[in-house]
């Protein structure tokens, strides 16, 4: 394991997201406690820890997904290359052209396959005509590795796709608005080991666009995917590093336990 | 546990009888239900299938100048001088002359039984021929009688020789003549179009008796439902379901709406008699106060089949439209509400089906009423088929029983071809996802 995530080192880069004191209360429940993170450009993130951590309730904030959940109060200051993005001025639909986002369950719309990559550009009227929303449909798919599976049938349903294909069209779904970071909330955790491994290729050529974060329950997965691991913990940020750090030599006794199986 | 497989234990035994119990339970259920409704279906269509054929006379009638244009200008002013009376008087002298023509024994039968073959109504009618086309008098034309009711009935099973021996309106003699004149093809029972386009007619008359202006008078209502439950009812769901913030307030809005839905429909006729007539000053048995009130009944039984059908679309199509940048609205446009379209329409037209069939509220309005002239538009008298249904059962002449099993016939087509509309609408949108 060591190896791989040697490999995978990358430098410093300019700073996407940045989060500080970030603070989430569900009613009076306080869900996310101080974290303080910062989302590197071109670069995977990976958040773990056990479940009910907070670790898909932050990923939520960087997008403001959380604004459809009428007791979610966030805190704090999160901002995405130095603008805040709580501020009263920002309107959550052009922040989540640029915060692209994928779900844990394949979620494609019930229209066509062309259709379903096509909304995006469609509705923030990112193309001009036919012939250039058709140009950008080729490139994310291509982009997602699902072009050369479904050329021959765009017009199809999409939920017609088999698990991983219907992820892999989500994504193609997610990068058409040309995003510049790419949210993923457990992307894999419904499709089996091959799907699996096609999309983590995937996000290993998306990091040469995008600044990607994925939240994640297999710690396998974080080490071969990501750069930088997060270790969340009862809503508590308890270690961020880079990931070769985080597996080989925590600082944190919590998050030691966690990645050897003591605590989950 | 221990024991054999191959035997029963007393507990496996005891469950197993409970359990065919249980299905002989629901299985009775099913079959007491079924018979309820072939014996419902039985009773209504034997009774009303014969209000849809009519016995008729067809029998030349001179239109006598004399009688009916005696300046012999063809002045409609001068002729509609002219009154129905004098119409049946030319009838009643028309059948008698065919019937000396075709040499058929009266058979002990009085002038006034012959007379009395003829229905009124079938004055008026020649009357309204006469008048819409003045050429014809002076003429003979082969003209088309009503019978009346006793006469038609005696075709139905309705009369028969000892009930006339008793009843005053018609004789045993009246009803051998008249077999004699079905032989000689005078007298005949057809096919009657009329039941469906012509309008009420008075107590006496039962065969003249339809349901045009009930049917009109009900599909005005019914579109007047449609445009306002439609877009108000879905609008509010929208709101209610997407957008409301929820409170004590949106809390309140929903309790109210589900018992809205459960108040008896004669409360919304009173509330339709306060508010439309008494106070908005709208006409008495008009179609627009009839649909207001059918609206106002209607919109809680869409709003709540509505709102289930907008909460049955999964929140990961919310997320995945919101995770792109659309707006609240268009993922409510774009996505929510076609996937809701199958169980909305289904809602709707369920809601439609009840507004068709609902009278008690349409009875405080007026639409009681003997209406005679079909209604122009929304603000004219009208009558509706259910209503109608009612004010037939109340009436004397036994004539008139089959006209409401009959208009009860009308009144289940309709509800069966809305269904089937809910059906075929439902399967066209239904998406999987």
């Amino acid at each position: 394991m060591k190896d791989l995530v040697m490999e995978t080192r990358v430098d410093v880069q300019t700073v996407k997201i940045e989060a500080r004191k970030a603070q989430v209360f569900y009613g009076t429940n306080h869900a996310i406690k101080d974290v303080d993170v910062d989302i590197l450009d071109k670069t995977v993130t990976a958040f773990i820890g056990p479940s009910g951590c907070g670790k898909s309730t932050f990923l939520r904030c960087l997008n403001r997904m959380n604004d459809t959940i009428a007791s979610c109060r966030v805190e704090g200051k999160i901002t995405l290359e130095g603008e805040d993005i709580y501020d009263p001025r920002v309107d959550p639909v052009q922040l989540r052209a640029k915060i692209g986002m994928v779900f844990q369950k394949p979620n494609p719309f019930p229209k066509s396959i062309y259709d379903n990559v096509a909304y995006g550009p469609k509705i923030h009227g990112l193309t001009r005509n036919k012939a250039e929303l058709d140009q950008v449909v080729e490139s994310c798919l291509r982009k997602a590795a699902l072009w050369n599976e479904v050329k021959d049938r765009l017009h199809a349903p999409g939920t017609g796709l088999s698990g991983g294909q219907q992820q892999r069209l989500c994504i193609a779904r997610a990068i058409a608005t040309s995003p510049e970071v790419l949210l993923m909330d457990e992307p894999c955790s419904a499709l089996d080991p091959i799907a699996t491994a096609q999309v983590e290729e995937l996000i290993d050529e998306l990091r040469s666009q995008f600044s990607v974060v994925i939240v994640t329950h297999s710690m396998q997965q974080a080490a071969r995917v990501s750069q930088k691991t997060a270790f969340f913990h009862l809503g508590n940020l308890v270690e961020f590093g880079e990931t070769s750090q985080i597996f080989t030599n925590p600082r944190d006794p919590r998050t030691e336990s966690y990645i050897t199986g003591r605590i989950g | 546990m221990s024991g054999s497989l191959l035997t029963q234990d007393p507990r496996t035994k005891a469950r197993n009888a409970a359990e065919r119990r249980f299905r002989g339970y629901g299985l009775t259920a099913i079959v007491v239900a079924l018979l309820a409704l072939v014996w419902l279906l039985i009773s209504i269509f034997s009774a009303g299938l014969p209000a849809f054929r009519q016995t008729f006379l067809t029998f030349p009638v001179t239109l006598d100048e004399k009688v009916l244009d005696k300046s012999g200008t063809r002045d409609i002013a001068v002729m509609s001088k002219v009154t129905t009376v004098a119409f049946a008087k030319l009838l009643s002298q028309s059948i008698e002359a065919e019937i000396t023509a075709r040499g058929i024994d009266l058979g002990g039968a009085s002038a006034k039984d012959v007379t009395k073959l003829v229905s009124e109504e079938s004055a008026a009618t020649l009357r309204r021929m006469v008048l819409a086309d003045p050429a014809l008098v002076g003429t003979t034309i082969e003209f088309t009688a009503l019978a009346t009711g006793r006469i038609d009935g005696y075709y139905k099973g309705r009369v028969t020789m000892e009930s006339a021996a008793l009843d005053k309106n018609t004789s045993p003699e009246q009803l051998v003549l008249a077999d004699k004149l079905k032989e000689a093809g005078i007298l005949g029972t057809r096919l009657n179009s009329g039941f469906l386009t012509m309008p009420d007619a008075s107590d006496k008359r039962p065969e003249a008796a339809g349901l045009g202006i009930a049917v009109v008078g009900s599909f005005l209502m019914m579109v007047v439902v449609l445009v306002l439950s439609l877009p108000i009812g879905v609008a509010a769901s929208v709101y209610l379901e997407e957008f409301a913030p929820k409170n004590w307030l949106t809390d309140l809005i929903e309790v109210n709406i589900a018992n809205l839905a459960a108040v008896p429909s004669i409360v919304y006729g009173i509330l339709g008699l306060a508010i439309f007539i008494n106070f908005a000053g709208l006409p008495q048995s008009a179609p627009i106060v009839g649909g207001l009130v059918l609206t106002l009944m209607t919109l809680p039984r869409i709003i709540i089949p509505t709102r289930a059908a907008l909460k049955a679309v999964p929140p990961s199509i919310r997320d995945a439209a919101l995770g792109v940048g659309a707006s609240k609205l268009q993922t409510v446009l774009h996505h929510v509400l076609p996937l809701a379209m199958p169980g909305i329409l289904t809602g709707m037209i369920i809601g439609l089906a009840q507004a068709l069939g609902e009278t008690a509220p349409l009875l405080l309005i007026g639409m009681v009423a003997f209406v005679r002239d079909f209604p122009g538009g929304l603000f004219d008298p009208a009558a509706a088929l259910p209503v109608q249904v009612y004010n037939w059962t109340q009436r004397g002449d036994p004539g008139f029983v089959e006209r409401a099993s009959g208009a009860i016939i009308v009144l289940l087509l309709f509800l069966i071809v809305m269904n089937t509309v809910a059906i075929i609408l439902r399967r066209k949108f239904e998406r999987r996802w």
